[in-house]
């Protein structure tokens, strides 16, 4: 008998017979480029910026614009009450937070009230934060267990649109895409905010360095 | 144990009883009367759209047509990051394979995200089988297992009930499931929200083996993507220690960046927001980050029959979003369950029989013929499905099938009707002989029969004379005197006439 996978190729390719990728590239309905054009960046980027701010808080987050100076203070009027997780390379200092050192278990993780991440990309057509997890976003479950997550996002980091985002990341590291808070519609299409993933999302927005 | 699709009688008979269920239809009717406009206010927004469906059709197609390939190069990219990957020709191989899995980890439950393709392969009720119990975390999903029931809708699988039978089901299951509804549960959806939080908690936080589907499989690569809204799928995702995902051979992309296209048009396709709440990338294992086994079971289930058929190929590219339900004039009436699938609406009445085959199964064979062929699905589909034509295309394959069954075999009505007509056609002589007959005929099927043809359409009356008649009798007109007469030609002067 031959193994699933010598025989699942083989239907495969039984099945292609005769058909090509070229043969799909002729055939008029899609016969388009794959590639949409990406958004044309603005001349200036503060629309894009604002854009993001607004398609961020459309997703009842919680948004706010500060100075490099005023961050530390905003995050801490941004935090509840209860123990804060910080990532190892936050570098901002977070008063009192335990900076996450990978033992923390998923129950302790639970006994945390808040985060406070930075990010990677911020894509303003969607009003989408992706995290790449690096060092100053740390390992994914610190900023999922946690029930308000504080994410700090340069406006630098926004783009346009998706495809933009899709090109800047590297999909060698875990990728974390976040629109607004945890959002159910499952219950009469009624949407509600905060089912498992943190219910609060306070997005604070800094000039680039 | 939940309850399950198989035995579902033909859908003209399920979808009878579920028009006579007056709530679900108001249910049904609302829910996709929301989604359709919260759909159209956002595709609205996006000034390229249709451009964005061609690309998302082409990228699509292109991973299809190349499919050995692609599968071969997702295989070496998953394995050199880490992940194990295993091939399954059918359900029950890729169940054997995460139940072994789950054995080898001791593991007595899994968490489980919302997954289409776990759901086709009745991968919970395997694990059952095995004593593993396969705890679903999507709230829809559980609102189901919870009460027992079948998924009528791919997005919204509880799009059946109303709040006060879901927060009666939370009150009378989840103390059996694990932690308890609460006393004074309301039917507030956010309350009935909150109370699914409390229960899977316990659950996420000890879970050691998760499963998942994906939504998208980067060959280039070796990135897995699931798409959803609450955060169980990260939960899942993150925390267990060991992941199986379970992919359909079908969701292989090719490039990292056909991502752009596809997560422009999912998530305004599926829930009618511009992004879903959260979407997990990853590939294979990251050192110090979630789960540190990883397996991926590459699922063919019929997907190869599919692949064959040149025309029904198409229906491989589906994303599950689930536009094509939320317009269908038919499943808007009858809802999911007369499907008898898990895949309802328009794109499972060309999914089942194409990854099922025709021709054995009356319940599967009825299903090309659950539509109208308004051709709404085929509108709203991102990736560009040309449903009816599938669907037309599936009932002659139907037809074909039966024909072909047997000589001994008692034709279908339908096929004897058509026999009789090309008879009858076939020769003018036959056809007026059979016009003169006509209202007889009308008159005996009437009183006599034909009842599942006219227990939905109306039979038209029979002319006192036919066009043809009409014609020879007054010269195509233009015997002014003959326009008021309707008196029938007499059968001697046709006859002789003969052939025209």
């Amino acid at each position: 008998m031959t193994d699933a996978r010598t025989e699942i190729l083989a239907r495969v390719r039984e099945a292609l017979a005769g058909s090509t990728v070229e043969s799909a590239e002729a055939h008029p309905e899609t016969g388009r480029a794959s590639e949409v054009e990406p958004v044309e960046t603005p001349p200036s980027h503060a629309p894009v910026v604002d854009l993001f701010a607004e398609r961020v808080a459309d997703y009842r987050a919680v948004v706010e614009r500060c100075s490099a100076a005023e961050l530390a203070d905003r995050i801490a009027a941004a935090l509840p009450e209860g123990p804060v997780v910080v990532p190892p390379g936050l570098g901002i200092d977070v008063p009192g937070a335990v900076v996450d050192d990978g033992t923390l278990t998923a129950a302790d993780l639970d006994r945390i009230a808040a985060v406070v991440t930075a990010a990677r990309v911020g894509i303003a057509e969607t009003g989408t934060i992706v995290l790449d997890h690096g060092l100053d976003q740390g390992r994914r479950a610190i900023s999922l267990v946690p029930d308000t997550h504080v994410c700090i996002v340069r406006e630098d980091q926004i783009v346009p649109d998706v495809p933009d985002a899709v090109a800047l990341l590297d999909p060698t590291h875990p990728l974390t895409w976040i629109s607004g808070p945890s959002a159910t519609s499952d219950i009469e299409l009624d949407r509600v905010e905060g089912v498992h993933g943190p219910r609060t999302l306070h997005v604070l927005i800094t000039p680039a360095e | 144990m939940s309850a399950t699709f198989v035995g579902m009688p033909a859908f003209p008979t399920a979808a009878r009883e579920a028009l006579a269920d007056s709530q679900l239809r108001h249910n049904l009717a609302h829910a996709t009367g929301t989604i359709r406009a919260k759909r159209a206010k956002v595709v609205e927004e996006v000034p390229d759209w249709e451009e964005l469906r061609l690309a998302g059709a082409a990228l699509k197609e292109r991973a299809l047509l190349d499919l050995d390939a692609q599968l071969v190069r997702l295989e070496e990219t998953l394995t050199a990051n880490g992940a194990t990957v295993h091939w399954a020709r059918d359900a029950a191989e890729a169940n054997a394979i995460v139940a072994t899995i789950a054995k080898q980890h001791a593991a007595e439950e899994v968490v489980k995200v919302k997954s289409m393709v776990t759901q086709e392969i009745g991968l919970n009720e395997a694990l059952a089988e095995e004593g593993i119990a396969a705890w679903e975390t999507d709230l829809a999903e559980l609102i189901v297992q919870l009460g027992d029931d079948l998924p009528s809708h791919i997005l919204v699988p509880a799009i059946h009930r109303n709040r006060a039978e879901i927060r009666e089901i939370f009150l009378r299951k989840m103390a059996a499931a694990g932690r308890p509804a609460p006393a004074d549960l309301t039917d507030e959806p956010a309350v009935l929200a909150a109370a699914a939080r409390e229960h899977l908690r316990e659950k996420f936080l000890r879970a050691k083996v998760g499963i998942s589907g994906a939504n998208f499989a980067v060959a280039e690569t070796g990135t897995l993507v699931v798409v959803e809204s609450e955060g169980n799928g990260r939960m899942c995702l993150t925390l267990p220690e060991v992941l199986v995902s379970v992919v359909g051979i079908e969701k292989v992309v090719a490039q990292w960046d056909d991502l752009g296209p596809m997560l422009r048009l999912l998530p305004r396709s599926s829930t009618g927001e511009r992004m879903n709440p959260y979407t997990s990338m990853w590939s294979g294992i990251s050192p110090g980050d979630g789960p540190q086994e990883v397996h991926v079971v590459l699922l063919d289930n019929g997907r190869t029959r599919a692949l064959a058929d040149e025309v029904g190929r198409q229906a491989l590219r589906c994303i599950r979003c689930s536009a094509c339900l939320n317009v269908c004039p038919v499943y808007e009436r009858t809802g999911g369950h007369a499907y008898g699938s898990v895949y309802p609406g328009p794109i499972g009445a060309i999914l089942n029989p194409l990854l099922r085959g025709v021709g054995h199964d009356d319940q599967i064979d009825s299903l090309p013929y659950a539509s109208s062929l308004c051709g709404a699905c085929f509108e709203v589909c991102p990736v560009r499905i040309d449903i009816p034509s599938v669907l037309v295309d599936q009932r002659a394959q139907v037809v074909d099938a039966h024909r072909a069954v047997s000589w001994r075999s008692v034709p279908k009505p339908e096929a004897a009707a058509m026999k009789g007509a090309a008879y009858v056609l076939g020769r003018s002589r036959r056809l007026s002989l059979v016009e003169r007959l006509t209202g007889l005929g009308v008159g005996l099927a009437r009183r006599f029969g034909l009842t599942a043809w006219t227990g939905a359409r109306d039979l038209p009356e029979a002319p006192a004379e036919s066009f043809r008649a009409w014609w020879e009798r007054t010269d195509g007109g233009r015997d002014a005197s003959g326009n008021d007469a309707v008196d029938p030609a007499g059968p001697d002067e046709d006859l002789r006439k003969g052939d025209l």
